[in-house]
């Protein structure tokens, strides 16, 4: 097993860049939020190109997130441009977006923008940023998050990114995009599959599973490098990484003592510690984010459902009991929910259960749903189903109201994971 | 194409008298949230290899070819019309000892794929087990499983679930 590694380590040089995919995920609305805050975002003054791309991106993004609803205006309004309250008062807006671009030298442009409340009639703030043309989209990401924030109290996920895998026949990529699909790049290509990517709490790296060498072996690849490690290749199979909160250890599947059960190592691979002891299958752990449990599927009560077990060793508690499907335990950032997969008359739905009242709430009404995955404010969940036998990613609002469809054209999508927030 | 942008968040900006800072010409900023630079947003693309060995001849030709033992739902009993199957393999590794084997459980495509790696894994280990009572040695053969990675049959309906519940049974030079 080992020389095959190697023979792929010197075959991944004369591959790469054999290929630079470049498919881009599109995202459609589904459904929106119940009350929608009316927003205006005026075309920014200026440097007419560049201001009209980094308004489209902020306008995109608000509307994308079906919480705003966009007020029409389209005349540019500069940065410290006096308002008119009463008339944006008028055309029915709550807040309004203004701004300006300047070339600052060097090919760089300055960005300034402000954010008002039309109905206090006050700046809420502005930004001003220096980029570069082609930083247009990550600087709109930012501006549509400080609108977010300052509007709704809670972080924006616009400039995070997601990973999600592309299967086309006799190839698996592994993407990285920005929240909103675009910009999608390759980090890992191969023939054989990928699953079960997670993010590093610092969003370098991704831990996944690949079958490159024929069975399943996980991996540490570090992004901005290309660099990655093998993790976990011991005898029999090796699976469903988790990173712990602080990043410094990986709960795994293992095999080598026989059924699937969980470990956890360093993400280097060294000092493997047993988690959890179980005659069946134990796998898909998940750390609660405050690190003191880990959420995993196991069938040792006869079905596959959801248990925990404290992070550092002790007994298990099983968390669902309805139905005899429930898998793939993910928690919420503020750790007070849980959203899972269960099985309805054959159907795999996405549900979401407080796990203060243990009440469930059955999230799609899809059939092939899977590998849910929060955004880093627990707003939504991203997921993996199926439109006409095509696999597609979707995203769901916790409330189930909000609903997004992401496809790439000509390829299956699955497998998403929803990086961390920016540091910063 | 290393990527800058510079965010200065000015308090100043806030209350109405904006400056920006250019971020080459600025010390480190105190109270604001920083000159901040986007890291990792690149991605350096990386591809596998495909790896090949040599194969061996006697493993190609008669029962020895048949390399697949199928499953009913839900199950990981292998069936007795493989058993002979099983038995003809059995005695290859015990005649060769030198031989490896490796074995890819596979499971359909229904539900979790990381459940159904570790449903796969039973089935792989229950015809290892079988090949282990008939003689073959524990460092001879791996139970691996690949889930529903690598279905034989690729249509939602039984007849092809089926086909995709299985073990394929591979040799020295074939993974």
């Amino acid at each position: 097993m080992m020389t095959a590694l190697l023979r792929t380590a010197f075959a991944l040089v004369l591959f790469a860049l054999a290929f630079a995919a470049r498919a881009q995920l599109t995202i459609e609305i589904t459904g929106a939020g119940a009350n929608r805050l009316p927003v205006a975002i005026a075309d920014f003054a200026g440097e007419p190109g560049v201001a009209r791309a980094v308004a489209a991106v902020v306008r995109a993004d608000l509307e994308r997130s079906g919480l705003f609803r966009l007020v029409e205006a389209a005349t540019p309004l500069a940065e410290n441009a006096p308002v008119d309250f009463a008339d944006w008062k008028a055309r029915g807006a709550d807040a309004l977006v203004v701004g300006s671009v300047q070339p600052a030298g060097n090919g760089r442009f300055e960005v300034r923008f402000r954010l008002h409340d039309v109905q206090k009639q006050a700046s809420l703030g502005g930004l001003a940023y220096v980029m570069t043309a082609q930083q247009d989209r990550a600087t709109g990401h930012r501006i549509a998050d400080f609108v977010y924030e300052k509007l709704l109290g809670e972080r924006g996920v616009f400039s995070t990114r997601i990973a999600y895998v592309v299967k086309r026949p006799g190839r698996y990529e592994l993407q990285i995009a920005d929240a909103d699909g675009m910009n999608a790049q390759t980090a890992l290509a191969s023939r054989e599959p990928i699953i079960s990517p997670a993010w590093s709490p610092d969003g370098g790296r991704l831990a996944y599973v690949s079958f490159e060498s024929k069975k399943p072996v996980v991996y540490v690849h570090s992004l901005a490098t290309g660099r990655r490690h093998v993790v976990a290749n011991f005898k029999g199979s090796n699976s469903a990484p988790a990173w712990s909160p602080d990043g410094r250890k990986l709960a795994v599947v293992l095999t080598k003592d026989g059924a699937s059960q969980m470990y956890s190592l360093n993400a280097d691979g060294s000092g493997v510690v047993r988690l959890a002891s179980s005659a069946g299958i134990d796998t898909e752990p998940f750390f609660s984010p405050d690190g003191q449990f880990i959420y995993f599927t196991s069938d040792r009560g006869g079905s596959p459902q959801a248990y925990r077990v404290p992070a550092g060793g002790g007994s298990a508690q099983r968390i669902t009991f309805e139905g005899s499907y429930n898998v793939t335990p993910r928690l919420s950032p503020d750790g007070r929910s849980m959203a899972f997969v269960t099985r309805n008359d054959g159907r795999f739905q996405l549900a979401l259960m407080d796990l203060a009242t243990r009440q469930t709430q059955v999230l799609t009404d899809s059939h092939k749903d899977e590998s849910p995955s929060f955004a880093p404010n627990g707003r939504m969940i991203l997921y993996a189903s199926e439109i006409g036998g095509r696999g597609v990613l979707a995203a769901v609002s916790s409330d189930g109201r909000v609903k997004q469809k992401l496809s790439v054209q000509a390829g299956d999508v699955r497998e998403p994971a929803w990086g961390p927030f920016l540091k910063h | 194409m290393r990527k800058e942008l510079m965010i200065i968040l000015g308090a100043a900006l806030i209350a109405g008298c904006g400056t920006t800072v250019d971020p080459e010409q600025s010390g480190a900023p105190v109270e604001d949230r920083g000159a901040r630079k986007i890291e990792g947003a690149e991605v350096k693309p990386v591809t596998t290899g495909d790896p090949m060995g040599t194969a061996l001849a006697a493993v190609k030709q008669g029962v020895l070819a048949q390399r697949s033992v199928f499953f009913d739902y839900d199950s990981y009993v292998i069936r007795d019309e493989f058993k002979s199957l099983v038995e003809a393999h059995a005695r290859f590794l015990v005649a060769n000892p030198k031989v490896r084997m490796l074995i890819q459980g596979n499971a359909d495509e229904r539900g979790s794929r990381e459940y159904n790696l570790a449903l796969g894994q039973k089935r792989a280990e229950a015809l290892k087990k079988m090949l282990l009572l008939l003689g073959a040695r524990e460092e001879q053969v791996e139970a691996v499983s690949l889930g529903e990675e690598k279905p034989r049959c690729g249509e939602g309906n039984e007849a092809c679930w089926s086909q995709n519940r299985r073990d394929d049974m591979l040799y020295t030079g074939e993974f």
